[in-house]
């Protein structure tokens, strides 16, 4: 059966990164638009009042050097003069007298701007912003009309890139903090918005798990709820249908356990009887005995199995000591070939013993089936108990290693099994009863690099069963 | 007992299924026991009543009383070993059979050599190969081997035939500890595999026995990972 899978084209990102990212990403464009149209505010306000003290400086120095200029006035009477005007910090003066200059300390006639130079040269006032000698300065020029002089007013505006250029550090660090905060509460939001999808994701685990009750509580939200009930409804039916097949299969199984008893009875007085019998007659009952035996083991796997589907199949926990357990086991068969590291003491875990019996016998019937000759039971332990089953059989290929575990699955090599008693259950078997154990199987080559196959049980050395505390 | 006195040994049946009952009463009788089948809980009683028998057979699944019923009933008669039958796979029925006094359990359908090796396990007498002590006698209790009797400070203690041979096997164990699976098979006859929860459930009657407080038990002890021991 092949399932429609309903997917979003979802990014790499999941979705709880992608929220986080937008939160972030919101948080930096609203960071950064508040810091430029702060900077480009601030700055203009700057400007604008430095420029008004300059033109303010400008022109009533201008003026009062109008009056304190004469016509007789030249070039040396103008220091004297210049020192009496007023002065704005970071602001130097520069005046033009006929066809000389007084330089300011630091500054030339040559640094003034050209296109200023130009305008007063019109006899018209002008004032720029323009760079002198590489940093942003504000110059005033005012010609004075009533002679043959100019003057002009340099104002740097150092003081005002510098406010502006801490200004920018402070907003570029209150821009970071806002984004990497945006960041954190993006993911803790999507946490929060997630966690019903997590709850959700949990209970569908625990489903497939076997948990076939699980179900979601209510949920405050209108949205998730009808999720929530749409949910609940499907593993409602769920759950029903996989009742109603494993209760099928259980009552079919339990209907034939009356006639088998009777068909065993009945068969072991006749075996108790052999000798009264025809050649012919104990052919037929020998067939009757194995088939009998196979259709018995049919019916009590088949009850197992639809236990495991009905969730209803438990442990009957009792102390089991493996090393002991695995003496017992290959104590009948000298076929078999038990390896135990020397320094094992006794290895006493909580298990169910039949189920463990019955996977040993399945494992070792496989083995016997198809794995001709030895073979060896080997076990090792760590922080799990492992059981290694080898065989020197072909061994399993590698793209049926998976599929040996389901249900009635018959390799490739075996086709359908003539008289060799199996069922095709043993091995699905074997890996729900690993499960139930919270253990694992599975096969591989074998670990001396020799033909057969390895299947290996590995079951954790302390059961902790956890399979109604959860609440969802 | 019947076996013992050259009598054949009685088995009583108990299984409301005719086809079932007429099978295994051929398969016993191929032991060369004598069956004496019923086909339900109150002709069983009567019939048990009318002449006690040796070993009962009884299926848990019975119209009118059931099996667990029956059970206690002839409990309360007799210690005569009691075998279950049991349909159902899960485990609650096999403690419950326990609990109601059986000795054994068989799952259905069983093969009819296993029915017979439980039942004369269960007659199986108290081992004598060492020759036991005619008298055990550990704190207040008092054992008589050979008499099969058994008292706590000079009362009787009735214990069923089963939980007598478990009591003297801890008893002649030295005060060792003996696995579950020891226990299993020196009083049932199991290999290796039997199920642990016989010898779990009759420790736990044995206890209500001869224990002065059965939930804090004074002789025997459980040994955490290992089993069971008789305290001295």
């Amino acid at each position: 059966m092949t399932g429609r899978a309903v997917a979003d084209d979802a990014s790499r990102l999941g979705l709880s990164g992608r929220i986080a990212m937008v939160f972030a990403v919101g948080g930096l464009l609203v960071s950064s638009l508040l810091a430029i149209s702060t900077l480009v505010m601030t700055r203009r306000q700057l400007v604008e009042s430095r420029e008004g003290a300059a033109a303010a400086m400008a022109v009533g120095n201008a003026t009062r050097l109008s009056n304190q200029l004469t016509p007789d006035s030249t070039i040396e009477d103008l220091p004297t003069i210049a020192d009496s005007l007023t002065r704005l910090e970071g602001g130097q003066r520069i005046i033009r007298l006929g066809d000389d200059w007084l330089p300011a300390p630091e500054l030339d006639h040559d640094d003034l701007p050209l296109d200023l130079l130009e305008r007063l040269e019109q006899r018209a006032a002008g004032q720029v912003l323009a760079p002198v000698r590489g940093d942003p300065h504000f110059v005033v020029g005012i010609p004075l009309t009533a002679f043959d002089a100019d003057y002009y007013a340099v104002v740097d505006l150092v003081e005002v890139s510098d406010t502006l250029d801490d200004l920018r550090i402070i907003l570029l660090g209150a821009g970071a903090v806002t984004t990497v905060l945006a960041a954190l509460l993006g993911s803790w939001a999507s946490t929060r918005v997630l966690r019903p999808l997590r709850r959700i994701r949990g209970a569908a685990e625990a489903i497939a798990g076997g948990r076939l009750d699980t179900r979601l509580g209510p949920q405050a939200d209108p949205d998730l709820d009808r999720l929530s009930d749409s949910f609940n409804e499907m593993a409602r039916a769920l759950e029903n249908r996989i009742h109603r097949d494993a209760r099928f299969a259980s009552d079919v199984s339990h209907e034939l356990r009356s006639p088998l008893t009777t068909l065993m009875a009945g068969v072991g007085v006749l075996d108790a009887r052999r000798d009264e019998l025809s050649e012919r007659s104990r052919t037929a009952l020998d067939l009757l005995v194995q088939d009998l035996e196979r259709f018995n083991r049919l019916v009590n796997e088949l009850l197992e199995i639809s236990g495991y589907d009905a969730g209803v199949a438990a442990l009957d926990l009792s102390e089991v000591d493996i090393v002991r357990f695995l003496q017992a086991t290959v104590a009948a068969d000298p076929a078999l070939v038990l390896t135990i590291p020397p320094t094992t003491g006794s290895l006493v875990i909580d298990a169910d013993k039949r189920r463990l019996a019955r996977v040993m016998a399945n494992l070792l019937d496989n083995a016997r089936q198809y794995g001709g000759g030895v073979t060896a039971v080997i076990l090792e332990h760590d922080e799990t108990i492992r059981i290694a089953v080898e065989d020197e059989g072909p061994g399993v290929p590698e793209t049926e290693r998976h599929e040996i575990f389901d249900r009635f699955a018959r390799g490739s090599t075996g086709g359908r099994r003539g008289d060799d008693g199996g069922t095709g259950l043993g091995l699905s078997l074997v890996a729900e009863d690993l499960r139930l154990h919270r253990g694992r199987v599975w096969a591989e080559d074998r670990s001396d690099g020799r033909e057969g196959a390895r299947f290996v049980l590995e079951l954790p050395l302390t059961l902790t069963l956890a399979n109604s505390d959860v609440e969802w | 007992m019947g076996q013992h006195c050259g009598v054949s040994t009685r088995i009583l049946t108990v299984e409301d299924d005719e086809r079932i009952r007429t099978a295994v009463r051929l398969a016993l009788e191929e032991e060369g026991w004598d069956v004496k089948e019923t086909a339900s809980g109150e002709a069983a009683l009567e019939a048990f009543t009318r002449q006690p028998a040796d070993v009962v057979l009884i299926d848990i699944m019975l119209p009118g009383i059931d099996g667990f019923e029956v059970c206690r009933n002839i409990r309360r008669l007799s210690d005569v070993p009691i075998v279950m039958v049991t349909a159902r796979s899960d485990s609650h029925d096999v403690v419950a059979g326990l609990e109601a006094g059986a000795d054994d359990y068989l799952r259905k359908p069983f093969d009819p050599k296993e029915l017979s090796a439980r039942i004369r396990a269960l007659l199986r007498r108290v081992r004598t190969d060492d020759g036991p002590p005619t008298r055990i006698q550990i704190g207040q209790l008092e054992i008589l081997p050979e008499e099969g009797v058994v008292r706590h400070a000079g009362d009787d203690a009735h214990l069923t035939r089963t939980e007598f041979r478990l009591l003297v096997e801890l008893a002649t164990a030295d005060g060792r500890v003996l696995s579950r699976e020891d226990l299993l098979e020196k009083v049932w006859g199991y290999d290796y595999f039997g199920d642990g929860r016989l010898v779990d459930v009759h420790v736990r009657r044995l206890r209500t026995k001869i224990e002065p407080d059965p939930a804090n038990p004074r002789y025997v002890m459980t040994v955490r990972g290992m089993g069971y021991k008789l305290q001295a």
